[in-house]
């Protein structure tokens, strides 16, 4: 019995981790979960490479670099069902105000600019190491780079809503939404 | 035919009604306790029409409810499937359609277009998201005027005017450039009191009074724990 636990794998990319606390707060019904299912790859076990095919990824974030779009696209190889939890996910969330400025603006503001860095680098360095990620030209959510199945809403989602929807998928129920637990802040 | 004034019979969802000739649908449906959802519409400033969320049927043929009258023999629909997936799209068009960042917005708990999606329990958009490029305007002395949030419903030009009764606000530029301005003159001597009307008036983000934001804690705001609407369903019940 034991290997057909539901396996489930996270990640975080272009996140703040805001979901995956709202995921702890869940508080003792953490152990329910731990019943019902196993976890892969996902930063709570720090598990870095999947090891089996899982059931369900949850995607935390969206893509603001080539590795988050590589690390997603991982998840839908190796998941069955994909869910986009938060605001990132969903429509890119606080990383997308970067839209529509352009990459070079933003990094010269991060790196030359901004008051904390102004005057402190002034050989004009910005990071160009070939092991950094490339940015993108802009905030892409999951549901533009691969098929996502559900979406859970929220600032982060609430840990109702994170639960419910977990055990639903798991046990085939269908899910309750009380009008509490949707929210996008 | 009725004249305006006479009592007329009509049908709102089945049920039978009787209403001032001339009244609006959505007023007689309010006062009858059912909740046709609005957005543009602001009870006690003439109606415009402009978001089409209060669409219902009437005799089979869509209208909207702010903006039609009621007649004799009416026969009303406004909570079909159908309505329901339409005002849900028009919901999400406005989501994609301009900047709308939840959780860095001053009015959320406080947005009627916020309110309407978790009362459609709207979990992702079906349209693709368009990030317009669009300005923030911080000249007024009282107003933050976000135009990445303003979905140009009019209520601020319709509602908020000064003594001589000329408007604060006004649409400039045309087609799918059109937004609303605040009057650079004018705006500068708009009073407190007028200033946070405005912003009440604003379903949106759009308008924020300075050194107003965030006053009330998460989970204490208008649509934290009620859904819009709650408050006329349950006047009749």
């Amino acid at each position: 019995m034991e290997n057909q636990k539901p396996i489930i794998a996270t990640a975080s990319l272009a996140g703040c981790f805001g979901c995956h606390m709202s995921l702890l707060d869940i508080d003792d019904r953490i152990l329910n979960l731990i019943e019902l299912v196993e976890f892969d790859k996902s930063p709570i076990n720090d598990l870095k490479k999947f090891t089996r095919h899982c059931d369900i990824g949850i995607i935390e974030g969206g893509c603001c670099n080539s590795e988050n779009i590589h690390m997603l696209k991982e998840f839908r190889k190796n998941c069955r069902i994909l869910i986009s939890v938060g605001e990132c996910a969903i429509m890119g969330g606080l990383p997308a105000l970067r839209n529509g400025i352009p990459i070079r603006e933003c990094i010269e503001e991060a790196y030359w600019q901004s008051p904390s860095v102004k005057g402190h680098n002034p050989e004009m360095i910005l990071p160009n190491d070939q092991e950094l990620p490339m940015l993108l030209d802009r905030i892409y959510h999951c549901h533009e780079i691969v098929k996502i199945d559900y979406f859970l809403p929220g600032c982060p989602p609430r840990a109702d809503l994170l639960y419910d929807a977990l055990v639903s998928i798991i046990t085939g129920t269908e899910m309750k939404l009380p009008y509490e637990v949707i929210k996008f802040d | 035919m009725s004249t305006n004034g006479s009592v007329i019979r009509c049908s709102i969802d089945g049920k039978e009604y009787l209403a001032k000739a001339g009244k609006y649908i959505n007023d007689v449906a309010r006062e009858n306790g059912v909740y046709i959802p609005t957005l543009c519409n602001v009870i006690g400033i003439h109606p415009q029409g402009a978001c089409r969320i209060c669409t219902i049927t009437v005799n089979g043929r869509m209208m909207t409810a702010c903006t039609t009258p009621v007649a004799e023999g009416m026969d009303i629909k406004t909570n079909t499937s159908e309505l329901q997936d339409l005002r849900k799209s028009i919901v999400e068009l406005m989501y994609v359609e301009g900047n709308h960042f939840c959780p860095a917005c001053e009015k959320s708990g406080n947005c009627e277009l916020q309110a309407l999606a978790y009362r459609f329990q709207m979990m992702v958009s079906r349209f693709p998201y368009t990030f317009p490029k669009r300005k923030i305007d911080a000249r007024n002395p009282k107003l933050v005027k976000n135009y990445n949030r303003c979905i140009l419903c009019k209520r601020c030009i319709r509602a908020i005017k000064d003594e001589q009764g000329r408007s604060y606000f006004a649409f400039r530029k045309r087609g799918h450039k059109v937004e609303v301005g605040i009057d650079v003159d004018l705006g500068k001597f708009i009073s407190d009191e007028v200033a946070q009307k405005a912003m009440d008036i604003c379903p949106v983000g759009a308008l924020i009074k300075k050194e107003q934001a965030f006053r009330i804690p998460i989970g204490k705001r208008k649509y934290d724990k009620t859904p819009i609407g709650a408050d006329v369903e349950s006047h009749h019940v």
